[in-house]
């Protein structure tokens, strides 16, 4: 079961927190691990719209699939200016 | 424009003296031209620089005025110009601090109307705006027009920049789609340490620079994330996205669009509007319902509103009665129309929206402080 570590920023950093391990199924995605963190945190589900990911710090799809010890970052785009 | 005379050697010297730029690059930066879209947190930083380093023609574009909650980080303004054109403030600014080279002071909304006709006249974009909508539109003439943009945003703590090429990848590649109504912040909604958009703001200025010299690497295809709070920075790459609308493989867009690929920002069909001059009117038979969040209490609450802050909203529709009429309001009234979308989902029928939010209704003098 491959283990990752979450890297979220701005927004989403403050409802879900910094950084965290997560476990995930054999053969879970990107995806899976999104829809795993809005169970646990239904406040994210509001900051899916628009939500990029990156997988080792290259910008990536919902499915790519999930290796043991990859990063995510959850990569909201930001309003100001 | 040539800088062959001593006062211009003087004022310049300290870019003569880099081998990177020199008496050519110098001479370079005097004939380019730079748009700068937005003359907020990041146009402030990113205009002084660029008028200090001699870039000969320098447009500033906003439609908008100076309030004085900008002061607190558009460094360009002083108190006085409260109330005034921020283009054109800006172009006094810029013209005290250099007189040698030229301000296009443009006083209007970019949009899919002027985008091409004004990126055309310049040769790099700086994209210092706070709205989605502009970003795209902003991208997609870049893109069209071939010009180089550099973009940058922000949120609280944190700073995102770029650089996109003609040859992409571009703001569609990089965010298809914009974010849910209400769900993130501009700075006059979510708030901003003042100095942030000063830090990403001189990046922008330093890759604008770069650009009209061909200097250095360029941030281009690397999303730079500045996080103020934790004093660190990360890098992530990205490509030219093959499907992208605007530069993919099988493009279908061809003219600037102020608007992401979907319909997400669109208004919600059929929403009752509430003029705030019309306020007082309406919650004779409704109820004000402020979803502003606990924290933005500070800044003035309403006499006899319900106040359920948005992130509260789903676990607490319980105590709302969906037989009862609702007015929503938030701040600026972005969240509020997210909210309404939750509770039509809930079945809530009888719920309008306040326009412009609570800022707006405060400035027609309700009678409360609101800041």
């Amino acid at each position: 079961m491959p283990v990752v570590r979450l890297v979220a920023f701005a927004r989403l950093r403050e409802v879900l927190g910094e950084h965290r391990e997560i476990v995930l199924p054999d053969g879970a995605n990107v995806g899976d691990l999104w829809e795993a963190l809005v169970r646990e945190e239904p406040r994210a589900t509001a900051l899916a719209r628009g939500l990029r990911f990156a997988r080792n710090d290259a910008l990536c799809s919902a499915e790519m699939p999930l290796r043991d010890g990859d990063e995510i970052s959850l990569l909201p785009p930001y309003g100001g200016g | 424009m040539t800088l062959a005379g001593s006062r211009d050697l003087r004022r310049y010297s300290r870019h003569l003296l880099i081998p990177e730029i020199g008496l050519a690059g110098q001479e370079r930066l005097a004939s380019s031209r730079a748009l700068v879209i937005g003359a907020g947190g990041l146009g402030a930083p990113v205009l002084a620089y660029l008028a200090a380093a001699g870039v000969g023609r320098i447009g500033v574009l906003d439609d908008d005025s100076v309030d004085e909650s900008n002061l607190q980080r558009q460094i360009l303004f002083e108190h006085a110009d409260i109330g005034r054109p921020k283009a054109r403030v800006a172009a006094e600014r810029l013209h005290a601090l250099n007189p040698q080279i030229t301000i296009d002071a443009l006083q209007l909304r970019f949009d899919a109307s002027n985008a091409r006709e004004l990126v055309r006249l310049y040769d790099v974009v700086i994209d210092c705006s706070d709205r989605f909508t502009t970003r795209y539109c902003a991208s997609d003439a870049c893109s069209l027009e071939k010009k180089i943009e550099i973009f940058a945003a922000i949120f609280r703590f944190d700073g995102q920049v770029t650089r996109f090429d003609p040859d992409g990848p571009c703001y569609r590649c990089l965010f298809p789609y914009a974010p849910e109504p209400g769900s993130v912040p501009t700075c006059a909604e979510g708030g901003v340490l003042g100095v942030l958009p000063g830090i990403v703001g001189a990046w922008q200025a330093s890759e604008a620079l770069k650009a009209l010299l061909q200097i250095g690497e360029p941030l281009r295809g690397r999303l730079l994330l500045v996080d103020a709070l934790a004093a660190r920075t990360r890098e992530v790459r990205f490509a030219r996205d093959p499907d992208c609308i605007r530069c993919g493989d099988r493009a279908t867009l061809f003219e600037p669009v102020d608007a992401p690929d979907d319909e997400s920002t669109a208004s919600i069909a059929g929403i009752a509007e509430v003029d705030p001059e019309e306020l007082d009117a309406a919650l004779r038979d409704a109820l004000l319902l402020d979803v502003r969040e606990p924290h933005e209490a500070v800044l003035g609450l309403i006499p006899g509103a319900v106040h359920i802050p948005a992130s509260q909203l789903e676990a607490r529709m319980h105590e709302l009665d969906s037989a009862k009429r609702y007015v929503v309001a938030c701040r600026v009234g972005v969240r509020s129309r997210w909210a309404i979308a939750r509770l039509r989902d809930a079945g809530f029928q009888r719920v309008a929206h306040l326009q412009g939010g609570l800022l707006r209704y405060a400035a027609l003098d309700a009678g409360f402080e609101f800041f």
